[in-house]
């Protein structure tokens, strides 16, 4: 089943995946995560040749459909409370760093 | 040496329409416009470890209403995704959406006797607002921004077009008549302004129907329709010039800047697998039911295309003016209501009122029509004091204004202030013959002019008389009055 297969996904492609999710992985880990998540893929694609044209995707693991709540109103937090746990405050708002890169 | 080609653009709208419900998608904060910042938020909308979003049942049944009302077909089940991405607008650092199912596929809308497709509309969350400080204030060269989360988890739902707009008018009346829609049917306060509706367009060009479609550019950041219509008439127009010279068109999201009047380009944009979406697992399938979409359907209102129609009809208005009573929220209730309170007066008199004096102190004084002194009772009023000769168009104005402004009824008015028009033959004739002695010298080179300076004499006295009535004189009859004497 699961053989090693080098060409499922690639060092480059795991650090792609790595920042986009902003971890910053050691080459050791970069290289045991390449092979492990090479395993996952090639047991997706194992499962991609059965024939499952009958079953729908599961979504969710329960039997569940339509749980909502009713449109009404209940008290938010305390916003002195919230802000006090804020890194930075300005103006009643949360400070931000700066989110683009310098041009 | 070059014929210029004729470029035809591919255009396909993105609307974003906040929903008008009491509460957030997922969590019970109060959805509300200019709250003071981070006052409606909670363990939910802020993203706090253990919190879990439960849907509002409102969100489903305002989409639904949507489907009725623009035959979208929709699916047995729909689910929420998470849209994964870091940007302090979402404390969680993914977006709940909607990506391979969403809640209405395949609707259809009519813009001025074309049907435009629209592809899917989905259920997502809003973002937070964060301002740029420092530097210009634009977020590419801000030092630091502030955020504030109360319009995150906001529901919106995400309207998508198919590419089948050909041109800016046409984009604009595409989202004039959703917003109509939406705006009919009670789900949102669609005001651009302030950001309720929101609208990307996606733009291409192709030489021919034939062809496949070009590269498409996406352009953010338009705030009105007039800017909508500004923007994509610009983006054709900076295309078809590089197409001209070969240069290639890059995929890309472009920024629409209203005082520079042009766009430019912005980040580069992830990829939509880069966006990692996945089933949102705190949140199961919605599977509408008939019951509800029997119910939606039976308490439909009734369409704006369909209200124009029958007013035209009922009234005898233009379509113009039909669309301005049908666009602006509870006007056309209002003018309804008023035909309904007539005794005698026209309906053409009412919609006179209301798309004239009525529409234009709702614009000054940024009011309501649920907020103004003069009810609609009032108005019919008014239209009635026209229609029996009591008031001219000009009278009726002066009466509006004090009614508008202290809720007197019409009646009072023109009682108190003496501003009935006199439409007395005799006692016009009477000021005709002081204002025709007064300015023999008009009379007498009126005699004397061309065609051209008989009109302007005959304006001048005109005028004399009408001031000499305090305004107050019928027009018709002076007019009659006056040319009787001029012979
Ligand atoms: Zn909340």
């Amino acid at each position: 089943m699961a053989d090693e297969n080098p060409t499922a996904i690639t060092r480059a492609e795991v650090e792609h995946v790595a920042g986009l999710a902003r971890l910053g992985l050691s080459a050791d880990e970069v290289d045991r995560l390449t092979h492990e998540l090479a395993g996952i893929l090639i047991h997706a694609r194992d499962m991609g040749e059965l024939d499952l044209s009958g079953v729908e995707p599961t979504s969710h693991p329960l039997p569940l459909v339509n749980v909502v709540r009713p449109d009404e109103i209940s008290p938010s937090l305390d916003r002195d409370e919230v802000l006090a746990a804020a890194p930075a405050v300005q103006d009643n708002q949360f400070r931000v760093p700066r989110i683009l890169e310098a041009p | 040496m070059s014929t210029k080609t004729q470029w035809m653009p591919v255009i396909g709208l993105e609307v974003h329409c906040e929903l008008a419900t009491n509460t957030k998608l997922f969590c019970s904060c109060a959805n509300a416009f200019g709250a003071p910042p981070n006052t409606n938020i909670c363990p939910v909308c802020l993203g706090l470890p253990g919190s879990l979003p439960v849907l509002n049942a409102r969100a489903v049944e305002f989409s639904l209403r949507l489907a009725e009302a623009l035959n979208f077909t929709v699916p047995d089940k729909s689910v929420f995704a998470r849209k994964n991405y870091f940007y302090p607008d979402m404390p969680k650092d993914y977006q709940v959406t909607q990506f391979e199912l969403p809640i209405l596929q395949a609707g259809v809308i009519d813009v001025d006797g074309v049907t435009i497709g629209i592809e899917r509309a989905h259920l997502e969350e809003d973002t937070g607002k964060s301002s740029h400080m420092g530097g210009g204030g634009r977020i590419h060269d801000a030092e630091y921004s502030l955020v504030d989360y109360n319009r995150a988890g906001v529901p919106l739902l995400e309207i998508v077009s198919r590419p089948d707009i050909r041109s800016a008018e046409q984009a604009r009346g595409y989202v004039s008549e959703l917003r109509a829609v939406l705006l009919a049917i009670g789900v949102s306060d669609v005001k651009m302004e302030e950001g309720s509706m929101r609208v990307d367009a996606n733009i291409s060009l192709r030489a021919s129907e034939a062809d496949e479609f070009g590269t498409k550019v996406e352009i953010k950041n338009m705030n009105s329709l007039r800017s909508l219509g500004r923007a994509i008439d610009h983006e054709i127009d900076r295309q078809a010039e590089a197409l001209e010279t070969g240069e290639t068109i890059i995929q890309e999201t472009r920024h629409w800047d209203e005082n520079e009047n042009r766009t430019s380009g912005m980040r580069s944009k992830e990829g939509s697998s880069d966006y990692r979406y996945f089933p949102e697992p705190d949140l199961v399938p919605v599977a509408p039911t008939a019951e509800q979409r029997a119910a939606v359907r039976d308490s439909l209102p009734e369409l704006p295309a369909r209200r124009r129609e029958r007013l035209i009809e009922a009234w005898g208005i233009t379509l113009p003016d039909a669309r301005i009573l049908v666009d602006v929220p509870g006007l056309a209730d209002y003018a309804e209501a008023a035909v309904a309170a007539l005794a005698g007066g026209a309906a053409r008199d009412v919609v006179n009122l209301c798309t004239g004096d009525l529409l234009a102190y709702l614009n000054e004084t940024g009011r309501t029509l649920a907020a103004i002194a003069l009810d609609p009772a009032g108005l019919a009023d008014l239209a009635d004091l026209i229609g029996d000769g009591t008031l001219s168009r000009s009278l009726a104005q002066e009466v509006f204004a004090a009614c508008v402004a202290d809720g007197s009824s019409p009646r009072a008015v023109v009682a108190e202030k003496g501003l009935a028009q006199v439409s007395d033959t005799g006692e016009l004739g009477t000021i005709l013959d002081a204002v025709i002695a007064a300015n023999a010298d008009a009379v007498a080179q009126y005699h004397a002019g061309d065609d051209k300076e008989r009109k302007k004499k005959r304006g001048f006295l005109m005028g004399e008389a009408m001031k000499a009535s305090k305004g107050q004189g019928n027009p018709q009859l002076l007019n009659q009055l006056l040319d009787e004497r001029l012979v």
